[in-house]
């Protein structure tokens, strides 16, 4: 038996009796920042891939999204901040050890892509819209004669975003449950089936539709099978992060886990998005609406059970 | 330089002075706290044990903190003392998340706080205030670059431990056990 008691009553707000530091915010932008790379991944691979005809909303339409989730994301995370004033300061360096300095560079840089990159589609989008300044034409078709570039921009700076919502978690070595580095890879995986999923859920054309849900059933089982890792990992690691897998295994995350991201998260929609291919009349919105869901509830859960593991000493 | 502290668990009662007095001598808000006593229990009835151990900022040499703060507002300056510059820190949460001691928390006024080995008393000579008032004289603080500091010659005649050493952070609060 081992028993440690705080006698001189530490009730540190946020951090005893259980640390809980970062709230929805954090979860929330996880999500929302690992949606934006999905639709951004994909409007720019088959851009450069010169599918804009076959897949219309792929790189057309749902990269619209994409600005206004980065837009909410970036604003739960300023209201994470509890020194909001000095947020500037993070834009006066750049720590490289720091996972979170490169990230807000990379989302200084990736937010306005997405935006310029919408704005060129907008006038297809609405065929009425009028920039009423000559030099916002002149940027637009600036904008359309350097597409490729900017496409191969988005594409990279994407798939730093999807994994930096892992790796933000999984530099923590004091939390055991995220230190593992395949939260980088998972949370990449699961922001692009987010990603995949919008863009089926909002495609109106049927073979689109269908390659979306193809390449989404890939991504559920690469995101089972990271999850299975996960769990072989921490059950042959310390006892740090076997008590972190027991939260997941009997603990209080159980249900929560077990049902809500794997079965209603990842293998319902999947089965679903199966019976879809194979000529059943399913609702697209099911199973993106699972999908998207699922990748909520796997991020509220990674970052609230993470804050209760700890070391032992 | 390198500053440490040494703290005697087979001297300490657990009185909690060194929290009172590092909460008076540095302005600590109410409710809060930079150090706390912890009093550890192993064992089975009747064979038990008992640990007690004042705990702060282990001012680990491998510090998480420094390594993660997304600004540079965590630093280590001279004697390796890790310290929070406020106008400096966004209050994103990221060294609290990343300490594995819990021994930083969101102060009030947004910033993150911690302690800070008294550092303006010792710059003045003087030992930080937990050291300074504790009645058994448990704790012993000073350089252990130099061999004739309090917490050198504790350590060179000792059996000591770390906290946590496994979270590879290096940490230089030294139990004497």
């Amino acid at each position: 038996m081992k028993e440690e008691l705080i006698v001189s009553g530490r009730m540190n707000p946020g951090i005893d009796p259980y640390l809980h530091i970062w709230h929805w915010q954090i979860p929330l932008y996880l999500f929302l920042g690992g949606l934006a790379a999905g639709i951004l991944f994909f409007t720019a691979l088959y851009y450069i891939l010169g599918k804009e005809k076959e897949l219309p909303t792929a790189v057309k339409w749902a990269n619209f999204i994409a600005p206004a989730a980065l837009v909410i994301g970036l604003f739960a995370l300023f209201l994470d901040l509890k020194h909001k004033l000095f947020f500037w300061q993070l834009y006066t360096t750049i720590r490289l050890s720091s996972p979170m300095s490169w990230g807000a560079w990379t989302l200084m840089l990736i937010t306005p892509l997405a935006f310029i990159w919408s704005a060129s589609y907008l006038r297809e989008l609405v065929p009425k819209w009028d920039w009423k300044l000559k030099i916002l034409y002149d940027f637009e078709a600036l904008v359309i004669k350097y597409r490729k570039p900017l496409a191969w921009a988005i594409i990279f700076l994407s798939i730093i975003l999807g994994i930096y919502t892992g790796i933000l978690l999984s530099a923590f070595n004091a939390r055991p449950l995220w230190n593992t580095s395949l939260l980088g890879p998972l949370f990449l995986t699961s922001g692009l089936s987010t990603g995949a999923a919008v863009i089926m859920w909002m495609s109106k054309d049927h073979a689109e539709r269908a390659l979306f849900s193809k390449i989404d059933l890939i991504l559920i089982t690469a995101e089972l099978f990271f999850i299975i890792h996960l769990f072989m990992g921490f059950l042959a690691s310390t006892q740090v992060q076997i008590n972190a897998a027991e939260l997941f295994l009997g603990g209080e995350f159980t249900v929560t886990f077990w049902v809500f991201v794997i079965i209603l998260g990842l293998v319902f929609p999947g089965i679903l998005e199966i019976l879809e291919l194979r000529g059943y009349k399913v609702p697209v919105a099911v199973p993106a609406i699972l999908i998207l869901f699922g990748g909520l509830m796997f991020r509220f859960i990674m970052v609230e059970a993470g804050q209760i593991t700890r070391y032992l000493y | 330089m390198r500053y440490a502290m040494a703290i005697d668990t087979k001297k300490c009662v657990g009185c909690g002075d060194c929290v009172v007095a590092c909460q008076t001598e540095n302005n600590v808000p109410i409710g809060y706290c930079r150090d706390w006593v912890v009093e550890n229990v192993a064992g089975t009835y009747p064979q038990l044990e008992v640990e007690i151990r004042s705990e702060r900022c282990n001012h680990c040499e491998n510090s998480p903190c420094v390594r993660c703060c997304p600004t540079g507002a965590s630093h280590i300056v001279e004697g390796g003392v890790v310290l929070v510059e406020h106008n400096k820190c966004i209050g994103c949460g990221a060294c609290i998340e990343s300490c594995p001691y819990d021994a930083r928390y969101s102060h009030p006024d947004g910033y993150v706080d911690k302690c800070t080995f008294c550092l303006h008393r010792v710059q003045k000579g003087q030992d930080p205030a937990c050291v300074s008032v504790c009645p058994t004289n448990c704790m012993y603080f000073g350089d252990l670059d130099n061999p004739n500091s309090d917490v050198s010659k504790m350590l060179a005649t000792r059996k000591y431990k770390v906290l946590a050493p496994e979270a590879g952070t290096n940490p230089q609060i030294y139990y004497l056990t």
